[in-house]
């Protein structure tokens, strides 16, 4: 059996695995080199591939995904690192003018990753714990990815390199080094567009992605020994393109659907996934479809203020429960 | 000679392939010096060409030039007509004036080499084998064009001719253009990448992050300023505080060059020697060539913003018109040769504009289907 290993060290071993499959391919951005990025992702890849393939930059982020595009259209397959997800706004144009239309206008793949230390429970505040996967998810050209395991941090890493469009990959912070799991020997691919059920329940479906279907399964298990409630989880991993056939087989089989995120309510991609259900599930529904996100504020810095800020278990427990109540 | 604005101890580049520490030495207690710093030599003058220097050049390559130039000012005409004639999608951004600049930077790349050019580029478009046609059917809107109707103008690129494709936002291609030179510098490749920005394209962020950029890893860029002198309606002293944007390089360690932006053969050397130096290594280049928009920022602007006696002095510096005089003192071009000149070219233009106009209307089915690779 291998080792255990955590979501930060998968993510680590799907660029491994990826750099040494194909030659093309090389990671960009800001203290990735000697320091190995600011979480320590892509620490001592260096010594294995060296510089320019580990490539520092200048602390420019329009210019890191702006070479992202170029390079690739020359054949290369980037992988991006954005220091923390909030300063892919300072890339934003690139990603959603340049790269995401490329394509459509005039033909030629993408090839490229930008990987995005996204979330919170960090007290990281404002600027060091947002979760910017709505801005992008409804952009047409690019694919949104949010590995919540270890098993899809690093099937995913691997898929996102191998996929001929911009795939923003976002990695949570909070659960770099709290999950742990052990990938075996067999290679982990993850395929871009693929939900998951998390877990099989038969009262309410839980609709997530990201922090929330780690959140989601404490919930689910203390209403399950509490109340009796079984509760299915369905892990998105793909928010685009979505994996719509899964999120309705479990609506059809539960009637009742909790929608979780971790991002800010208004605008969230809950809100798409909730109108879907509302158009295609309407009649199978038994209650109100119920969201469960961050407040719309930003996200405060302060223990109290992120806490009350963010969906807790607790959260997710009474929604659930109310929902299954209804 | 161009002018490199320093001298760096330090190695630039991408290549070198350090893993560890550098290795320990002898610990002198004594804090690092403050670096001696040397203020650049700067360029002052734009660099122009003489009757004599065409002397230096296959005549084959001369007329060339001259040819690519008349080609692009007869398919911005027509392209104008057709507007006029209401048979346009939408408005057209016209290139007149800037002919020579865009005609005499691309013939100093190869056709290995990229290019990015910017919308008022058509020749370097055309110089870089891109049929008048495909031009054409992108501003008519056509199935069979280049992004089939998704997108006008010529806002397209085409991976078969080495063109990455413009986007609207000004700037954007730079770090983009970087990134392509970074991927040949990376591949050990001798491939050069070359794009253009204008006075008030330069202003935007993504210009000097992508120059910077670029200078920071010594990127074989080659990047031509065309500053003429109107952003839309807003003229220089509006935009910008300094006096020259060529020596912005300064602040990215780079090469800066000034030429006559309307004297080909003078954009050909200037473009040429960056593209020599970046090929060897040498890392980017900003030339700014003087040069002067002759239409409004897009059809619809009639620049009444624009003094009459300025179009009148640029108008007597029309690039086509000084190379033809500069052609016809070398001996290169008679009258008949230029007869023979327009004449290939009106043939040209009039067989690719049917092409064009015959081309079928996009059927919008399955544009959803199209959208990823």
């Amino acid at each position: 059996m291998s080792a255990e290993i955590t979501y930060l060290e998968a993510i680590r071993e799907g660029l491994l695995e990826e750099l040494r499959r194909d030659e093309s391919v090389y990671c960009i951005g800001q203290d990735i080199r000697t320091y190995g990025g600011a979480f320590r992702v892509t620490a001592g890849c260096l010594d294995e591939f060296g510089r320019p393939r580990i490539l520092d930059t200048p602390l420019s982020e329009t210019a890191i995904v702006g070479a992202c595009v170029g390079s690739a259209l020359m054949g290369m397959r980037p992988v991006a690192e954005m220091q923390f997800a909030d300063f892919v706004t300072n890339g934003f144009n690139m990603l959603v003018n340049f790269a995401a239309k490329v394509h459509y206008r005039w033909g030629p793949a993408v090839p490229m990753v930008v990987r995005l230390p996204s979330g919170g429970g960090t007290r990281g505040g404002p600027f060091h714990a947002t979760n910017p996967e709505a801005w992008f998810a409804r952009v047409p050209g690019l694919k949104v990815v949010c590995p919540a395991t270890v098993r899809d941090a690093k099937g995913l890493i691997k898929a996102a390199v191998r996929d001929d469009n911009p795939v923003l990959y976002f990695e949570h912070k909070y659960l770099y080094r709290r999950l742990k799991d052990a990938l075996g020997d067999d290679e982990v691919l993850t395929p871009i567009g693929e939900a998951r059920v998390a877990r099989e329940g038969r009262d309410v479906s839980l609709i997530t992605y990201g922090s929330m279907v780690y959140y989601g399964q404490q919930a689910a298990d203390e209403l399950a020994a509490e109340e009796g409630i079984e509760t299915e989880i369905v892990d998105l991993r793909t928010l685009v393109p979505l994996d719509q056939d899964a999120v309705l087989e479990s609506v059809r089989k539960t009637s009742r659907v909790v929608v979780a995120h971790e991002d800010t309510k208004t605008g969230g991609f809950g809100g798409e996934i909730s109108a879907r259900i509302a158009e295609l599930a309407f009649e199978h529904l038994d209650a109100p479809i119920r969201r469960v996100a961050s407040r719309d504020t930003p996200v405060p810095h302060a223990p109290q203020l992120e806490d009350a800020f963010m969906p807790s278990v607790a959260d997710l427990k009474r929604a659930i429960l109310e929902t299954a109540a209804y | 000679m161009a002018r490199t604005s320093k001298k760096s101890s330090r190695k630039g580049g991408v290549r070198g392939r350090k893993k560890t520490a550098p290795a320990k030495r002898k610990a002198k207690k004594r804090p690092p010096a403050p670096p001696r710093l040397r203020p650049p030599e700067l360029p002052t003058k734009h660099r122009t060409s003489k009757v004599s220097d065409a002397k230096r050049y296959e005549k084959e390559f001369l007329l060339g030039l001259y040819t690519d130039m008349v080609r692009t000012r007869a398919l911005d005409t027509r392209i104008e007509a057709l507007y006029k004639q209401g048979k346009l999608v939408a408005g057209c951004y016209s290139s007149r004036g800037q002919e020579g600049c865009s005609v005499g930077s691309t013939a100093a790349v190869g056709d290995d080499d990229v290019i990015g050019p910017m919308i008022r580029n058509l020749g370097s478009m055309l110089r870089k084998g891109i049929p008048m046609t495909m031009v054409l059917r992108n501003y008519l809107g056509r199935a069979t064009g280049p992004t089939k109707g998704r997108d006008g103008s010529s806002h397209f690129g085409s991976m078969a001719h080495n063109v990455i494709g413009p986007i609207s936002h000004l700037g954007s291609l730079i770090p983009v253009c970087a990134g392509a030179a970074l991927a040949f510098h990376m591949r050990g490749e001798k491939r050069v990448a070359l794009t253009w920005i204008g006075d008030g394209g330069s202003n935007v962020g993504d210009f000097h992050e992508g120059m910077n950029f670029a200078g920071a890893m010594k990127l074989p860029l080659v990047v031509v300023l065309e500053n003429n002198k109107y952003a839309y309606s807003t003229p220089l002293e509006y935009q910008t505080g300094t006096q020259c944007f060529a020596w912005r390089a300064v602040g990215y360690g780079i090469a800066c060059e000034l030429v006559d932006g309307n004297d080909v053969l003078a954009v050909y050397e200037v473009v040429r020697e960056a593209v020599d130096r970046a090929r060897k290594g040498g890392g980017p280049t900003l030339i700014e060539a003087d040069t002067m928009r002759m239409r409004g920022h897009a059809i619809h602007d009639d620049a009444k913003y624009v003094p009459p006696e300025m179009f009148q002095y640029w108008e007597a510096r029309d690039p086509i018109a000084l190379f033809e005089k500069q052609l016809r003192s070398a001996r290169v071009l008679t009258p008949k040769r230029i007869a023979e000149i327009e004449e290939a070219v009106r043939a040209e233009l009039e067989e690719q504009t049917e092409d064009a106009m015959n081309q079928p209307l996009p059927d919008p089915a399955g544009e959803e289907g199209e959208v990823y690779a």
